[in-house]
């Protein structure tokens, strides 16, 4: 298996809209950070033995896929990447944007769904990662924690009784373990309650942040909420606090979606109905824009005023329409300008086959 | 008014200077201010997760309670790291530095988790004693919720369970941490 025919693959388990309130939650992330004992971390690793990391790492993957309960895993090496290949999977949310700046020399492993992947030599020797569609953060950590078993098996961790598992930075030390979902929360944006709600979800020890991670706007209404603690607290009491908390933003957004409807149906109508207008005839579509009425007609389609538009379809186009899936798709490199007709056209397609 | 210097953009920065009693004034766009006149306009934050944790170590060396003042250019044997050296990057060399820095770090872990020991998982292979203790802390758990609740026989139970883990545990050899 290449590269590229994850590319051609638009569509990964996370996105296919099937998971518990999936209408809200887009998806569920786990990440489990671990190390190799005794050997210095990617910063500080040469070629060779960033080398004999990915080869050692390489051979626990084997082993795993030898015993066959996690599926089949690929190993890709990172440095024949080009840099569309790394934004695409930064994208689609399986690599993120800090592989290759600790250390150049590094990989990854993706499993055929897309649902498992590694990041091999990031800011830890190990980055093991399970995406779920939906809200459910407890099934994604089971699998990370399966893949970490499996692989735990051939490689000695690097562990400490006290301070559990060590970690490049002190701030991931103990279990290792980042939680987060991604939240459409259009309701509560348009009500004005958004910044409120989530700087209390702050006070909890919860970050939050936009779509696509660590410094990025909270683009088209969806954020993203995550745990920052990682020592103190075991895996269960971590993932079930990140529940919890979603769970009751989830139940804040329903009121403010019905609270809308009834106080302004007809301009929240209007809204929606242009925007569905403009994504199905429009010529020339900027990133920015296509994100925001994409939130418009996700919103329409969930509440029932538009007729219902798969949810799969919409997250797909939150992928496919990014720059860099662009320009894989056109097969050259596009100015922003023909960008823009390019993204107009497949999100005019991808709207009409759906609902014809 | 067109930029002075590239022709292309209008002039947005307008700049006055008074050399030897001779005003001289110059009409640029923010780009050329950049590059001739020396003044920004573009700010890129440069704070990451790794400098700000930085910052904070800067501030702990000497002052943490029980912290051990000793010497920041005390090196990890195994990948030749400083407590200097993280200080700077906000990350350990390896994972031996946590053993080695220690008494620096303890104080940190417990500002910036609120704790500084692990109540989680342990690997299956090589979690040696830890696991086993863990699997105690676990049962005794239970028993004092058995007790509770005045369940004398599954408390029995779990006592008997306890005992055995505990002769298994004596038979293990004791790891390094």
């Amino acid at each position: 298996m290449k590269l590229d025919d994850f590319f051609a693959n638009t569509i990964h388990s996370w996105m296919d809209g099937t998971g518990p309130h999936a209408d809200i939650v887009i998806s569920s992330r786990v990440r489990l950070a671990r190390n190799i004992a005794g050997v210095p971390l990617p910063h500080m690793l040469t070629n060779q033995s960033a080398n004999k990391v990915i080869e050692s790492i390489e051979r626990a993957v084997d082993d795993v896929n030898k015993r066959g309960n996690m599926g089949k895993l690929h190993l890709f090496s990172y440095e024949n990447a080009s840099g569309l290949e790394r934004q695409i999977l930064v994208d689609k949310h399986l690599a993120s944007p800090a592989l290759g700046q600790s250390c150049s020399t590094c990989g990854i492993v993706l499993n055929e769904e897309g649902s498992l992947s590694i990041m091999i030599n990031e800011e830890d020797h190990l980055r093991i990662q399970c995406l779920q569609s939906g809200l459910q953060l407890a099934e994604a950590f089971q699998l990370c924690s399966s893949l970490d078993d499996g692989l735990e098996a051939i490689i000695d961790y690097a562990f400490q009784e006290k301070y559990g598992y060590l970690t490049a930075c002190p701030t991931n030390v103990g279990t290792g373990l980042r939680g987060s979902v991604m939240v459409h929360l259009p309701a509560l944006v348009m009500s004005g309650h958004a910044g409120r709600m989530l700087n209390t979800v702050g006070q909890l020890g919860l970050a939050v942040r936009g779509f696509y991670g660590e410094g990025s706007e909270a683009a088209g209404n969806i954020f993203q909420i995550s745990n920052q603690i990682t020592l103190g607290h075991d895996e269960e009491q971590m993932i079930n606090k990140l529940s919890s908390v979603t769970s009751q933003v989830i139940e804040q957004e329903e009121a403010a979606r019905k609270a809308l409807l009834k106080n302004s149906r007809v301009s929240m109508e209007d809204k929606i109905f242009r925007a569905y207008g403009i994504l199905s005839h429009a010529r020339v579509m900027n990133a920015s824009e296509a994100m925001q009425l994409l939130s418009d007609i996700r919103f329409g389609s969930e509440t029932g005023i538009l007729p219902k538009i798969e949810t799969r379809t919409l997250n797909e186009l939150l992928v496919i329409t990014r720059p860099a899936y662009l320009q894989w798709t056109t097969g050259r490199s596009l100015e922003p300008a023909e960008r823009d007709c390019v993204r107009a056209e497949i999100i005019r397609e991808k709207l009409g086959s759906d609902n014809s | 008014m067109l930029c002075d210097e590239c022709k292309k953009y209008y002039a947005t920065v307008h700049i006055a200077r008074t050399v030897n009693n001779q005003k001289v004034e110059r009409h640029l766009c923010s780009i050329c201010a950049e590059k001739f006149g020396g003044m920004y306009f573009t700010f890129e934050p440069t704070f990451t997760i790794n400098s700000l944790l930085a910052g904070l170590l800067n501030q702990e060396v000497g002052y943490g309670p029980g912290a051990k003042v000793v010497s920041t250019r005390e090196r990890c044997e195994n990948c030749g790291f400083s407590y200097d050296d993280f200080r700077q990057t906000g990350r350990l060399g390896c994972s031996e530095c946590y053993a080695v820095f220690a008494a620096q770090l303890e104080p940190i872990l417990r500002r910036i988790h609120g704790s500084s020991n692990h109540t989680g998982k342990v690997p299956l292979r090589t979690g040696g004693k830890a696991k086993i203790r863990r699997e105690i802390d676990r049962l005794r758990a239970d028993l004092q919720k058995y007790i509770g609740r005045e369940e004398f026989e599954k408390a029995a139970e779990i006592r008997d369970a306890i005992k055995e883990i505990e002769l298994e545990e004596n038979d293990q050899p004791e790891d390094e941490s």
